[in-house]
C-alpha cells in the first residue's frame, strides 16, 4: 500500500483571504493527498512548528501579500531551525513573473501563480515527494 | 530512536508516528521498545457532531491544563474521502493560540481505511505520545459513527460534547454516544437553550443510568464498564462552556480530575487497562491466526473449495471445518519441524 502524500497548507503575512488556500487544499485531497490545514496568519514558526509535528512532505504557502520575497527566506530559516532543511516549498498567489527566479534562489522548489491547474500543482507534488529521500533515517 | 523520544526530542517523535500511522515494518520493534515506558498518560477521548467546537475546546482545555504546568498531546483524527482516500485535516485552524509551546505536541491524523485498522493505529500513537512523558492526550473524533465508539474506548475518559439546540427533544441526542460519556460538555452556552439541552441530557442520563445499574447490580463485571462504558456510581456530571471564550473550562478540568481520582480511588483504572489489553491480545492473536492459516492455503485450493460449494458437491459448513482440520494440522507439522 502506498502511504498518502502529507502536505501543510500555510497562509502567512496578515491579509486575510484563505479562499484560494481552502481551494487548493480540497484539490490535493482530491488527488489523494492528506492536506493539513493551519488558517490565516501563520508566523514562520509557527509554520515550522507544525510541519515538525505532522512530519509532512511538503510545505505549500499561498501568498498574496505582496511580501514574498521577506517570507520566503524567513520561512526556510523557521524551517532550517527545526532540521527540516529538506523539506521542500511550494508557493501559490500572486506573484510577479520577475519574482520567480530569485524565490527559486531563496528557496521556493515551485511557484503557481492564480491560473495554474490543481492537477499540475498534485503533479508536482508527487513528483518532488518521489525524488526527495523521504525515506532517510533521523 | 527510543532514548531520543524519551528525551523528548520532537522530530524523534514526530518520524515515529509516521511510522506508526503508516504501519511501517520497523513500527512494531520501535513500540516494543517503548511499550515499558507508557501507562502513565491520562487518555481523553473528546467526540461529538461535527461543528460543535470539539477542537476550539480542546484548545483550551490544553491551554488551562499548560497553566496548571501539565504537558499536553493532541491527536486530532478526521475521516478520509472514500474516493479519493485523501483528506483535509483542519482542527489545527483553532489551536492557534498553542503555538510556540514545547509543552504541548499536536498531530493531525486522517482514519484512511479501516475500523480497527484506525483504532489501533490510534491506540499505538497514543501510546507513543505516552512514552514521549506527555501528561495527558486528548484524542479529538467526529462522532459519525461506530469508530468513535471503537477510539473512545482507548481512553480512561470520553468527554462528549453537545450544543443547544436539542430543546427537550431527546431524540436528537444520537443514540449510543451518551452510554460512551464520562463528561458531557454542552458548549456554544452562549447561545440559546443551553438550559434546556442541559436538563434533556440530565433526564436521559438519569434514565439511562438507573436502567444500567439495575443491570449491574444483577451482574457486575469489569466488562460493563468497556462494553457499556456505563459504570455504577459514577454519573457523568455535565458542563456547560463557551469555548471560542474559555468560560467554563475551569469546570471541565475539575470533572476530568474528578473521573480520574474516581477510576484511581476504587481500582477502575487497573480493570479498564486490563479489560483493553484483553481485547487488544485476543485481537493481535485473532489476525495472527487468521494470517497463518491463510498462509497455509493457496488461492487456487480456496477457489476449488468454492467451486465444489458452488455445485452443492459439499455445503459451505462442512467445507469450512474440513479446510480448518486441515490447516491447524498442518500448522501443527509445521510447528515441530522447527
Ligand atoms: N458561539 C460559539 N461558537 C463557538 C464556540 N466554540 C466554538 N465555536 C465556533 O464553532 C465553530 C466550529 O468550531 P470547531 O472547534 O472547529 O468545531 P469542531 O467540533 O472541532 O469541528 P469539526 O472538527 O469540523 O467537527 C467555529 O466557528 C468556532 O469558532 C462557543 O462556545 N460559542
Ligand atoms: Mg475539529
Amino acid at each position: 500500500m502506498t502511504r498518502p502524500i502529507r502536505v501543510l497548507i500555510a497562509k502567512p503575512g496578515l491579509d486575510g483571504h484563505d479562499r484560494g488556500a481552502k481551494i487548493i487544499a480540497r484539490a490535493l485531497r482530491d488527488a489523494g493527498m492528506e492536506v493539513i490545514y493551519t488558517g490565516l496568519r501563520q508566523t514562520p514558526e509557527m509554520i515550522a512548528e507544525a510541519a515538525l509535528q505532522e512530519d509532512v512532505d511538503v510545505v505549500g504557502l499561498s501568498i498574496l501579500s505582496g511580501a514574498h520575497m521577506a517570507l520566503v527566506p524567513r520561512v526556510r530559516e523557521a524551517l532550517a531551525a527545526q532540521g527540516l532543511d529538506n523539506v521542500p516549498l511550494i508557493l501559490g498567489g500572486i506573484i510577479p513573473e520577475a519574482d520567480h527566479a530569485p524565490l527559486r534562489e531563496l528557496g521556493a522548489a515551485g511557484i503557481f501563480g492564480p491560473g495554474a491547474r490543481t492537477e499540475e500543482i498534485a503533479a508536482f507534488i508527487r513528483q518532488l515527494v518521489n525524488v526527495k529521500p523521504t525515506l532517510e533515517d533521523v | 530512536m527510543l532514548a531520543r523520544l524519551l528525551n523528548g526530542d520532537r522530530r524523534a517523535l514526530a518520524r515515529l508516528l509516521t511510522r506508526i500511522e503508516n504501519q511501517d515494518t520497523d513500527a512494531v520493534a520501535m513500540l516494543t521498545a517503548l511499550y515499558a515506558y507508557t501507562g502513565r498518560a491520562h487518555l481523553i477521548g473528546v467526540t461529538g457532531a461535527p461543528g460543535t467546537g470539539k477542537s476550539t475546546l480542546v484548545s483550551a482545555l490544553t491551554r488551562a491544563l499548560r497553566e496548571r504546568g501539565r504537558t499536553v498531546a493532541l491527536l486530532a483524527v478526521d475521516p478520509s474521502s472514500p474516493f479519493t482516500g485523501g483528506a483535509v485535516l483542519g482542527d489545527r485552524v483553532r489551536m492557534r493560540d498553542l503555538a510556540g509551546d514545547s509543552g504541548v505536541f499536536i498531530r493531525s491524523m486522517a482514519s484512511r481505511g479501516g475500523l480497527g485498522g484506525l483504532a489501533r493505529t490510534t491506540r499505538d500513537m497514543a501510546r507513543a505520545l505516552d512514552a514521549a512523558g506527555f501528561d495527558f492526550v486528548l484524542i479529538e473524533t467526529v462522532g459519525a459513527g461506530q469508530s468513535e465508539i471503537e477510539i473512545a474506548r482507548l481512553a480512561q475518559t470520553v468527554l462528549v460534547v453537545e450544543v443547544p439546540g436539542l430543546g427537550d427533544d431527546v431524540q436528537a441526542i444520537k443514540a449510543g454516544i451518551l452510554e460512551i460519556a464520562d463528561v458531557l460538555v454542552v458548549n456554544k452556552a452562549d447561545r440559546p437553550g443551553a438550559e434546556n439541552t442541559v436538563r434533556a441530557l440530565r433526564t436521559m442520563l438519569e434514565l439511562g443510568h438507573a436502567a444500567a445499574r439495575e443491570r449491574l447490580r444483577a451482574d457486575f463485571t469489569v466488562e460493563d464498564r468497556v462494553e457499556n462504558t456505563v459504570l455504577s456510581d459514577w454519573m457523568p456530571p455535565i458542563v456547560q462552556t463557551v469555548a471560542s471564550e474559555g468560560r467554563g473550562i475551569g469546570a471541565v478540568i475539575e470533572a476530568l480530575d474528578a473521573h480520574r481520582a474516581y477510576l484511581r480511588s476504587n481500582g477502575h483504572w487497573e480493570q479498564i487497562e486490563r479489560r483493553q489489553l484483553e481485547l487488544e491480545l485476543l485481537h493481535r492473536l485473532r489476525d495472527g491466526l487468521l494470517e497463518r492459516l491463510l498462509d497455509q492455503l493457496s488461492m487456487g485450493e480456496i477457489g476449488a473449495v468454492i467451486d465444489q460449494v458452488q455445485s452443492r458437491a459439499i455445503d459451505p459448513y462442512t467445507a469450512v471445518s474440513r479446510m480448518l482440520a486441515e490447516t491447524t494440522m498442518m500448522i501443527d507439522q509445521s510447528h515441530s519441524e522447527r
